[in-house]
């Protein structure tokens, strides 16, 4: 009993990070699901995002203007990675490892800035002395005031938004980019800027998600985006398995992401309940991962007893 | 229309795999020109055909299509140009998406793509007319998505979407080969029918010899690198098999080559 009430307790905090994971989610979808690329830039760009956002907070820039230009800074991660990839040749997976040890340093940097060092690995901010969009301060709170309101409508923004925009001609060339490169060159489609343009919008979102997360949590650090890729799979195909069966609709899809995300949070705060050291959930993370990625392939290789006609279906 | 000018290609050049693809080929097509291409594995047909649509770029020579030149220009720099059509029915339609968002796409070919809908309600409508009139049974699955079609039925698709904008050049890269020889004939009948209505300047690469002279106005065979014949008006429509197989003995001086294109 006094273990239900412990875990009752601790689902606010759950969704909470499982919304603004979601949105880090929704944002490796589109380069992993859409663009076909498994872009690693993320585990950089998230934290590139939250020390953008919390060193202009802490001098005095509005906590909106704050957030917007974490968003920049990720989108220009994401244009890095993309010109590395396309202008020079580098594999993505290759450009994004690169982009992301740079942005290590980078990040101490922008988290260092205006300090004797010039260097720093986290930057506090506290809610009392700053008017910050969310907080897990909060978290419990019934009130306007509670970060779980604002999270829900970001996350409808944002989906919102990609939805128009992948129903766009622009947006229908980043798909089909994603679908068929050599049939969207046939197309007239430069595909070296749709994917540059989609790697600039993922890490926008990531950086986002790294924003809101170092509000939520009152500071930036250095390694908060450790493994991002890593989680942002996992909720991108948690939601696939479970609701891939009756979401079929775009919006749906990308739904489906941050429900993975709050379901991966949800489910970590069992295990740790459970008494499981905080240290090994990075190992957790990586086998619940490495299972779900291997199913379709053990599905295809030993459950199939006739070829189907038509290939793989699955979008 | 096509204007080719001593095109060379060389791949893997300096190495033990060098390969020289094409050696200086020159080809002139007029507009309306229906122009099929044969010759052995290794010829250099689709090399020729990948040259002129921008796969890659030409080592010396000229290209220019409709009086600009494109040899230059990357593959979809191309794209307003050109329609294709590839041998592998997978390479020509996206297959994550739609019936009517592939159209969609191909009809916007060589126009900016912007924050306009990908497809209005008034396309849609269009499509449907379009691919009923062509009687695949596709009209009534305009949003399946491309990878449930079979591979004829993709051809089709992809055939529409070349034609879709009017290309100054059709470019058709053994785009049968890959289908059993019932639907190869239908995707075939579809291909004359939608050059013969829009009055496409094309090229046609076949491994089949019969299709090669039963269509077009203007054959061409390539081997080793270079076009050896090159056959048009009256003289091409009285070829049978037979006289271009003693024609290319000729040309290539040897008979075993016979086998070769035979059996390709």
């Amino acid at each position: 009993m006094e273990f239900l009430t412990a875990l009752l307790k601790s689902m606010p905090g759950a969704v909470g990070q499982g919304l603004i994971w979601g949105i880090m989610a929704i944002g490796v979808y589109i380069t992993y699901r859409i663009l076909d690329i498994a872009d690693l830039t993320v585990d950089g760009s998230l934290a590139t995002g939250g020390a953008t956002c919390v060193l202009l907070a802490l001098n005095g820039v509005n906590i909106w203007v704050a957030t917007l230009c974490a968003i920049l800074a990720g989108m220009l991660a994401g244009l890095i990675t993309g010109l590395l990839h396309t202008r020079c040749g580098i594999p993505a997976i290759l450009a994004g490892i690169l982009t992301q040890l740079a942005l290590y340093s980078i990040n101490l940097r922008i988290m260092g800035w205006g300090t004797a060092t010039g260097t720093q690995a986290t930057l506090p901010i506290r809610v009392d002395n700053y008017a910050l969009l969310v907080s897990s301060r909060h978290i419990r709170a019934l009130g306007l005031n509670n970060p779980l309101l604002l999270l829900v409508l970001l996350v409808a923004a944002v989906i919102a938004i990609l939805y128009w925009f992948f129903g766009t001609e622009l947006g229908c060339a980043l798909r089909a980019t994603g679908s068929n490169p050599s049939m969207s060159r046939a197309q007239g489609i430069n595909t070296d800027t749709t994917k540059v343009l989609g790697l600039m919008i993922s890490n926008g979102l990531v950086a986002l998600a790294g924003a809101l997360l170092s509000q939520y949590q009152g500071s930036a650090t250095i390694d908060m985006g450790r493994g991002a890729i890593v989680i942002g799979l996992a909720a991108v195909i948690i939601g696939q398995v479970l609701l891939s069966k009756i979401f079929h609709n775009f919006a749906l899809k990308l739904l489906s992401a941050v429900i993975g995300a709050i379901i991966y949070y949800i489910v970590i705060q069992i295990v740790l309940r459970l008494g499981l050291d905080p240290n090994d959930l990075k190992l957790l993370t990586a086998l619940v991962v490495a299972v779900f990625l291997s199913i379709p392939y053990w599905k295809g290789r030993y459950f199939t007893k006739a070829v189907r006609k038509g290939g793989n279906v699955h979008a | 229309m096509l204007e080719i000018k001593e095109i060379w290609k060389t791949f893997n050049s300096g190495t033990v795999n060098e390969k020289q693809a094409l050696r200086g080929v020159s080809l002139t097509l007029e507009d309306g020109d229906f122009c099929t291409v044969i010759g052995g594995n290794g010829a250099g047909k689709s090399t020729m055909l990948n040259a002129v649509a921008g796969t890659w770029t030409v080592d010396e020579g000229s290209i220019s299509i409709g009086g600009v030149d494109v040899t230059h220009l990357p593959e979809y720099k191309r794209a307003p140009y050109i329609g294709r059509v590839f041998q592998d029915p997978m390479l020509g339609t996206a297959p994550t998406m739609q019936i009517v968002e592939n159209l969609a796409l191909a009809a916007r070919r060589g126009r900016p793509r912007g924050l306009r809908w990908g497809i209005t309600a008034a396309e849609k409508e269009f499509y449907h007319q379009m691919l009923k009139n062509l009687d695949l049974g596709l009209e009534d699955r305009l949003t399946s998505k491309v990878g449930l079609l079979s591979g004829g039925q993709r051809q089709a698709l992809t055939l529409l979407m070349a034609s879709l904008r009017k290309p100054k050049l059709l470019l058709l890269d053994e785009h049968t080969a890959a289908l059993d020889p019932k639907t190869a004939a239908k995707v075939l009948e579809l291909s004359d029918r939608i050059v013969a209505e829009n009055h496409l300047t094309t090229m046609m690469v076949t491994h089949n010899m019969r299709d090669a002279i039963a269509h077009g106005n203007r054959l061409i065979m390539m081997y080793d690198g270079k076009i050896v014949i090159d056959v048009s008006g009256e003289e091409k429509k009285k070829l049978t098999v037979h006289q271009l197989l003693e024609l290319f003995s000729k040309v290539s001086g040897s008979d075993e080559a016979d086998d070769k294109l035979l059996l390709s």
